[in-house]
Parts: C-alpha cells; structure tokens; sequence
C-alpha cells in the first residue's frame, strides 16, 4: 500500500517549521524510529533550505514537498519540487571531512550529510522542474 | 527553538544549549560566539538537551573551535548518541573534543 501527502508553500528559510513539522508528523504515523526520523530530517532541512536560498533568488517561488510511505518493506521517499533556475546540488564534489579545522571550509557539509544520511538521493531536471527525490528505508 | 544558557566564570564560559540547533535557529548561537569570546580560555558546550544537529550548526561549532584553537580550548559535553553519530559522519569528531 502507498500514501501520498503533499505540501505546496512558498520557498522561504522561514516555512522550514513548517515543512518540518509535516514530513514529522508522516513519520510519527508510521512509529518511524528516531534515529531514521533526525537523519530525515536532516537531509529535508539541507534541500529545502537549498530551495529556499538559491531556486529563485533574488525572486521568491513556490517549491512543493511530497511525503510517500510504502509498506512492506517500509520506505519514505520525499520529493521537492521547484520551478527555480536549474540546480543539481549533487553535483558538488563532496567535502574532505578528514582535514583539520584550521583547513576546513565552512560549507559543503549539508549536500553531504544527506548523502550519507538517506539510502538513496537522486535529482532531475524534467519540464522546467527540478526534482530531488530522497529514499529512506526504514 | 533553541534556548542558550551561559554561564561565565572569569575566562571560563559555558554555553548550554536546549532544542533545535538548525538553520533557522543557528544564527543566535553565532551571535553569541561572535560576540562572546573575548578573553575567553575556555568554553564548554553542553549538549545535554540539544536534540538536533544540522550542517548550519556544525558551522558555527566549526567557527567556534577555531576561535578556540587561538586562544584556548573548547570541549563539547554530553552529546546524544543520535548527535555524536553525526559528528563521526562529518568528521568533526576528529576537530572537536567530545567528552
């Protein structure tokens, strides 16, 4: 069986409460263990604030959010949606985490800690749409 | 929500953090790092009842310890198990002294 909720708000640093509070309140419906549901979290902060900061700046747009559940074996995969300039935030190389923090940069880490956070991220440019789709098997 | 508990004893300073340390909330620990390590050796972190972690938090944990390598130390304490494991991932627990 699958479920399907989806969220349509404007792309703003301020709605992430907002989005946050949906996607968790999909996870605690289904007894989603902590630590799956802070490394989800995690990874909806990273690209939706992404979205927010870089699709349309210096304008402001829409950017839609989508929660699907499927049962046996249960995963979660949540979808954003904007219609902003094209982006792949997975095409950044990923930061070298064995550096000092001297040499550190400070950035880089959001687009890596969802990689490592989610079992699947994936992004595509399909009508005029970006697309991220993260997998999480729970 | 994040809510920041100093505690300042000479050149000792002690941030405990409660809630939400994310993109929305990070920019007051920032501030209060930016503005409060004047003359400080040491700062703690208390992590007891900070339940979340994300990339703009490890931002401003990363400035802070590099203040700190200049001037003193800087020890973070009693993470949760869900935070330390992202410390690892990002490799902060090798630039961070967790205790």
């Amino acid at each position: 069986m699958k479920k399907n909720y989806e969220l349509e708000l404007d792309a703003l640093v301020e709605n992430l409460t907002q989005v946050t509070a949906f996607v968790n309140n999909h996870l605690e419906a289904i007894d989603c263990p902590m630590k799956a549901q802070m490394q989800i979290e995690l990874a909806v902060e990273e690209i939706f604030v992404n979205i927010a900061n870089y699709a349309y700046a210096p304008e402001k747009g829409r950017a839609t959010v989508r929660v699907e559940v499927m049962d046996d074996p249960v995963t979660v995969t949540i979808t954003f949606i904007d219609r902003g300039v094209p982006y792949d935030p997975l095409a950044k190389e990923d930061p070298d985490v064995t550096l000092s923090a001297q040499e550190r940069k400070i950035g880089g880490l959001g687009i890596f800690m969802t990689k490592k956070a989610m079992d699947d991220v994936s992004y595509e440019y399909k009508d005029g749409q970006n697309i991220l789709t993260l997998i999480k098997n729970l | 929500m994040l809510n920041i508990g100093k505690e300042k004893n000479g050149n000792e300073l002690k941030l405990a953090l409660e809630g939400r340390l994310d993109t929305t909330t990070a920019p007051q620990l920032e501030a209060e790092v930016k503005e409060g390590l004047d003359g400080i050796e040491s700062l703690v972190f208390d992590f007891e009842n900070l339940e979340y972690i994300s990339s703009a938090g490890l931002r401003v944990l990363l400035f802070a310890q590099k203040t700190m390598n200049k001037q003193g130390s800087m020890v973070v304490k009693n993470c949760s198990e869900e935070i330390r494991e992202i410390f690892e991932v990002t490799g902060f627990s090798d630039i961070l002294t967790i205790e």
